[in-house]
């Protein structure tokens, strides 16, 4: 930086029709915007999600067109859910973008900038959750749609097509649950004010609390409170093959909506109250 | 026009601020001094709304900060260099702090150029330097054209070029008529801008005067006197009222009497002086007298 350039005189200032100057929710939005795809790590945690969804969707699709005796695993599931496979891993890499938009405010000190603008503090929460669940709801389900009709390209023989029975509903819905994730890392990223808090958080809810209750709890009780976790009810909107003991597909979004409705009031509250 | 009225802030049993009044006018710049840790980021801080107060209000132009419908337009604050989220260019941080208020794009250029940052505008802020920061934090201060500006140690970092050019920047601002707040530790660096002063110490507002006041008041001027008959002399000046230090061999510092006073004296009683010097206090030491006192009558209260 050279010193020559510095104006030794006060600014001139030429305000621009100062009656048009306001903060709006829009104008809140717009910045969230900005504020998101300024940031290199909004790109590659996307592009890794996109490629965590598509490439186990095919490698899954693929194990299941070379025979149903490779595993029990593989073969218990069918083709939909075969190709939509991965979505338990890109649903924890956009919500850990989800955390790092709203979490990464507090650990760089830029939330005390974001709401010197905006002191009424909330439309930054929503002008955050407007922007990145669009964001991760098109780019879900163009990746859930790729990895979809990829997947039945894999498997040739017994492959499933969009007309077949909740095929749609399980695509769009890889979606929804993939930006409900997001809003829900995001959201914990308002109520605890720490990436690393808030990651292992969601990881915890969404990865591991389901296989600990299985192993935990007593048999005679475990199914019913396992179907109500997280993961299980969001799992449960996005399959097409349900299993016995899962909740059928739109009890299932209802609770995976009240889990990430409870987080984001959470979220909002402290934001709201707390000293920034 | 910033109005504090009562202010309070504890943290648990930590009185972080302490009932302050004071009131920061337009058209002259305010220097807001006081030791590290006496409350002075606090208090701007709840004067923006980033901190809840504990009791007690703060208004800006007649309305709490958040109940403006641009609070840019309004305030623009430094209060922090890093306050900067490190992955962003300096060009997107302002772009995005501009587009909640409507902030056209130009002026986002315009005051990029104005605190000199054109040349790296598109580098991460992660890497500025202190001084770019604070640079950086001028320009978003700046952005919406505000009538009121509230910067912290804004000198911080800056290279002497830099330290001067704020000085132009904050005299210019409030020339225009614009409140300017404006804290430091330094006394020193507030003689050379500010016009008015607020000092507090511990959480508590210890004056709220003018700089000349601010310096008449703290500190009683003292008189070096040397003379060959010291002992005489010491006698001579000695009383109720005045004190006479020792300074060195044939030296005194006498408070309480004027030099005019002293030299008549010593002339009546036939006493050569080979020197007679009114030592006026620096500010330096005028500010740490006063908050010197803050301490102690803190220290005191709570032995009460």
């Amino acid at each position: 930086m050279s010193t020559a350039t510095l104006s030794p005189v006060a600014p001139s200032v030429a305000p621009a029709a100062p009656s048009s100057l306001r903060v709006t929710q829009g104008r809140v939005i717009r910045s969230e915007w900005i504020k998101f795809w300024s940031l290199r790590s909004t790109t590659i945690t996307l592009a890794t999600a996109v490629a965590l969804l598509i490439g186990i969707g095919l490698l899954a699709s693929s194990m299941l067109n070379s025979g149903a005796a490779t595993g029990p695993e593989a073969g218990e599931l069918g083709p939909v859910d075969a190709s939509l496979a991965g979505i338990t891993f890109a649903q924890l890499a956009f919500g850990t973008l989800g955390v790092l938009f709203m979490a990464s405010e507090y650990s760089t000190g830029m939330i005390r900038s974001s709401l010197t603008a905006v002191p009424h503090r909330l439309p930054v929460l929503w002008g955050k959750i407007t922007v990145f669940a669009t964001v991760v709801f098109v780019i879900g389900l163009a990746a859930s749609a790729i990895a979809f009709t990829g997947g039945q390209a894999l498997i040739g023989d017994g492959a499933a097509s969009w007309s077949d029975a909740g095929v749609a509903r399980a695509v769009i819905g890889s979606a929804v649950i993939l930006s409900a994730s997001g809003i829900l890392g995001l959201a914990l990223g308002a109520l605890l004010r720490s990436t690393p808090a808030a990651i292992s958080t969601l990881f915890g809810a969404m990865f591991l609390l389901s296989g600990v209750a299985q192993l935990l709890l007593p048999e005679s009780w475990r199914d019913n409170v396992v179907q109500y976790l997280p993961s299980d009810a969001g799992s449960a909107f996005t399959s097409v093959s349900q299993g016995a003991d899962a909740l059928s597909p739109w009890v299932g979004l209802g609770v995976f909506a009240v889990y990430v409705a409870a987080v984001v009031a959470g979220g909002a509250w402290r934001l709201k109250r707390s000293d920034a | 026009m910033i109005e504090v009225h009562e202010l309070t802030k504890r943290y648990g049993a930590k009185t972080a601020v302490d009932n302050l009044t004071f009131t920061v006018k337009p058209g002259i710049v305010t220097g807001f001094l006081g030791p590290n840790g006496a409350g002075k980021s606090t208090t701007m801080r709840m004067i923006l709304g980033l901190d809840r107060p504990t009791s007690g209000t703060a208004t800006i132009n007649g309305r709490p900060y958040a109940q403006h419908t641009a609070p840019l337009k309004q305030v623009g604050a430094l209060l922090d260099a890093k306050a900067v989220h490190t992955g962003r260019s300096a060009y997107h941080h302002l772009l995005a702090m501009a587009a909640t208020t409507g902030v056209p794009r130009t002026r986002v250029d315009e005051v990029i150029n104005i605190v000199g940052l054109h040349e790296v505008a598109r580098k991460r802020a992660g890497a500025f330097s202190l001084g770019m920061g604070q640079r950086l934090g001028i320009a978003s201060a700046l952005l919406a054209d505000p009538e009121v500006l509230i910067l912290d140690e804004p000198v911080n970092g800056l290279d002497p070029e830099g330290i001067l050019w704020i000085r132009h920047l904050m005299r210019g601002l409030a020339a225009q008529g614009r409140t300017v707040f404006v804290s430091s530790h330094l006394m020193s660096e507030m003689a050379l801008t500010a016009e008015h002063l607020v000092v507090v110490g511990r959480g508590r507002l210890i004056a709220d005067v003018s700089v000349a006041d601010f310096i008449e008041q703290a500190a009683h001027d003292s008189v070096l006197v040397r003379s060959p008959q010291a002992v005489q002399l010491h006698d001579l000046l000695s009383g109720p009222g005045v004190t006479v230090l020792s300074v060195e061999r044939g030296a005194f510092e006498v408070t309480g009497l004027s030099a005019a006073a002293i030299g008549e004296r010593a002339a009546t009683a036939g006493i050569a002086l080979h020197e007679l010097t009114v030592q006026r206090p620096s500010l330096e030491e005028a500010f740490m007298e006063l908050t010197r006192d803050a301490v102690e009558y803190q220290t005191v209260g709570a032995a009460a």
